[in-house]
């Protein structure tokens, strides 16, 4: 083609905007969606990035994607983007849609995620009419899992759950979702489309604009359910697939408009929610006097040093792994700082194995994981062997044993490996062992103000028994660093 | 290609390494003017493939197609009727 006969043309239909160029996927895939040859998925991800760009609000969209086929988002949409749990995106909207009340969100989701382990929150998201835009993809089955019957597999249709065909006997109706959702009150706007031919098509591309366009005005709920070829799951051609939607799906589930009440809320808006009261409100609204606030400790804390801690603690359940992570997060909120605790343990309430991520910054922390450490406290050898690789270099384990096992031995990690247990015996109670070793994390890091310690154990320990042994513990911590430190 | 022949409303670009082949678009589009390939692309895939001429420019194919870059639509310019010739030899094009 020569540059003569191309600049007679102008580019009509392309990519949108909205989505990448290019996918942040493994090298050779880059430019390929994950989607089967023919997946409806794909052309509703157009319809949605092309809605997106022509209401001019890309810098303000966030996506969010639950699990199924279109877990993905945040591959293709250059949006923000969150991705969540099973069948959650309509309450992880609502709570992005109400703490960004500028953001435009979209809850995009399977008929398996929405109609199945979902449907409790689709229900109250719209029940309460939040101003989001859901998109519902109803392939009638959960693909990416294989084909399993979902809420809106059709009766007689063949699933792994269902080889006979669906019995409504056993496997009751089809879920008609839309129907369902347009006996409430609250909803703006529901309407069911298809991609079951060119017709179809062009009216799923408007119904999602509007639906769109529906949250920019400010009118509510509106929820798009999307009939959609799934050609692998159903073992069709996508052409064949395409004309089941149109042929066969569209029997069970009629398209059309099923609830618009745009323009009553034009006329008049809907209920306004109360603003969420501001910080300085609380302490008010929870009968807390503001002299009985705690003050702080921020003013000790020596301005210039920057602080970025970042510790693992890991021991069996019931070591008070938990609570020497809160008391070093407490102390640090006591001074001011930005702080993040993240438990993780198992299903067993004791024993077992436990170990929680502690942050302190003067930034605003981007993620409660600690994934490299600058401090792990290791409360038994298991532990330290789970994590002491991850320790940052230049970093310390602390670690309750006579004797350090040599094969964890680190050139570039500093350690600090005592019997804290029976240090901690031989002060009155082996349960002091977390607050020994917490006072060795404190002597080693340096930037918390005793005070902000003390308030920390006074919020966290009620029984005055304990506070006293705790202090001495915490302190008898700061000595054995301070000695080991001076024999090194 | 005489400069009689009036030039296509429309033309097609496809990116072969993006389509699936999934024959959507060869179903959708009413002038019929895209087949399938016989070649396979790097994935294996034989590859919507337009014919040359006859695109309207309508644009349904487009929307049909999955995949977000696979078919790019173009339209010819409206530049006042009879005023273009096929070869495309007129000025300010480029605006
Ligand atoms: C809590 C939880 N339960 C189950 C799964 C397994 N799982 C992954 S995808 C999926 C089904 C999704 O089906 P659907 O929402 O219809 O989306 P599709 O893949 O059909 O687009 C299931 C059950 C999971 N990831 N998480």
């Amino acid at each position: 083609m020569s540059n003569q006969s191309v600049a007679e043309y102008e580019v009509a239909r392309s990519k949108a905007k909205s989505l990448y160029p290019r996918y942040e996927r493994k090298e050779e895939l880059q430019h390929q969606t994950h989607f089967c040859p023919g997946c409806g998925h794909g052309i509703v991800h157009k319809m949605v990035a092309q809605a997106i760009d022509e209401l001019g609000v890309q810098d303000r969209t966030i996506m969010v994607g639950p699990v199924g086929c279109s877990v993905f988002t945040y591959y293709y949409f250059d949006t923000g983007n969150v991705q969540s749990a099973h069948g959650r995106a309509p309450a992880v909207a609502t709570a992005i849609r109400r703490s960004r009340p500028e953001s435009i969100v979209i809850s995009y989701q399977g008929d398996g995620d929405l109609s199945a382990i979902g449907s409790a929150e689709i229900l109250h998201a719209a029940n309460r009419g939040e101003n989001i835009t859901v998109i519902f993809v109803n392939n009638a089955i959960y693909s990416m899992t294989g084909g399993q019957a979902a809420p809106t597999t059709l009766l007689g249709q063949k699933s792994t759950t269902t080889p006979n065909g669906r019995n409504a006997a056993t496997e009751g109706y089809p879920l008609h979702v839309s129907e369902l959702l347009s006996t409430l009150q609250a909803p703006a706007y529901i309407e069911r489309v298809g991609l079951g031919d060119n017709k179809q098509i062009a009216q799923a591309s408007r119904a999602i604009k509007r639906a769109l366009d529906n949250q920019v005005r400010g009118l509510g709920f509106s929820l798009i359910e999307v009939l959609s070829p799934c050609p692998t799951i159903w073992k069709m051609t996508p052409v064949d697939s395409q004309h089941w939607v149109r042929d066969v799906m569209e029997k069970t589930f009629p398209l059309g408009v099923f609830c618009d009440r745009t323009k009553e809320r034009l006329a008049a808006p809907a209920a306004q929610s109360v603003p969420a009261p501001a910080l300085d409100e609380l302490p008010g609204i929870l009968g807390v006097a503001e002299e009985d606030l705690p003050e702080g400790n921020a003013a000790a804390m020596a301005k210039e040093q920057e602080i970025d801690l970042e510790v693992r603690i890991a021991g069996f359940g019931g070591q008070g792994v938990l609570l020497l992570g809160e008391m070093l997060a407490e102390a640090g909120l006591d001074a001011g700082l930005e702080v993040s605790w993240l438990p993780s343990y198992g299903p067993e309430m004791r024993s077992g194995t436990s170990n929680c991520h502690v942050r302190l910054s003067r930034q605003t922390i981007d993620s409660p994981l600690v994934t490299a450490p600058t401090v792990l406290v290791a409360m038994n050898e298991p532990s330290l062997r789970k994590f002491d690789r991850s320790v940052r270099s230049g970093g310390w384990i602390i670690y309750d044993g006579d004797e350090f096992p040599a094969d964890c031995a680190r050139e570039d990690v500093h350690v600090l490996a005592l019997p804290f247990t029976r240090i901690a015996d031989a002060m009155g109670d082996k349960r002091a062992a977390n607050m020994v070793m917490l006072g060795a994390v404190l002597e080693r890091s340096g930037v918390l103000p005793q005070a902000s310690i003390d308030a920390a154990l006074r919020r966290l320990i009620k029984n005055p028994r304990w506070v006293e042994l705790d202090e001495r513990a915490l302190a008898r911590g700061r000595e054995l660093f301070k000695e080991a430190l001076a024999e090194a | 290609m005489t400069d009689e022949k009036k030039p296509d409303r429309g033309q097609l670009r496809i990116d072969e390494q993006e389509c699936k082949g999934c024959g959507l678009c060869i179903e959708a589009c009413p002038p019929k003017v895209i087949s399938l390939s016989e070649r396979l692309n790097h994935y294996g895939y034989r590859t919507a493939l337009y014919q040359g001429s006859g695109c309207t420019g309508c644009g349904i194919c487009f929307m049909a197609c999955p995949e977000p870059g696979a078919i790019t639509v173009l339209r010819l310019m409206n530049r006042g009727a009879g005023s273009v010739s096929a070869t495309g030899a007129v000025g300010g094009a480029a605006a």
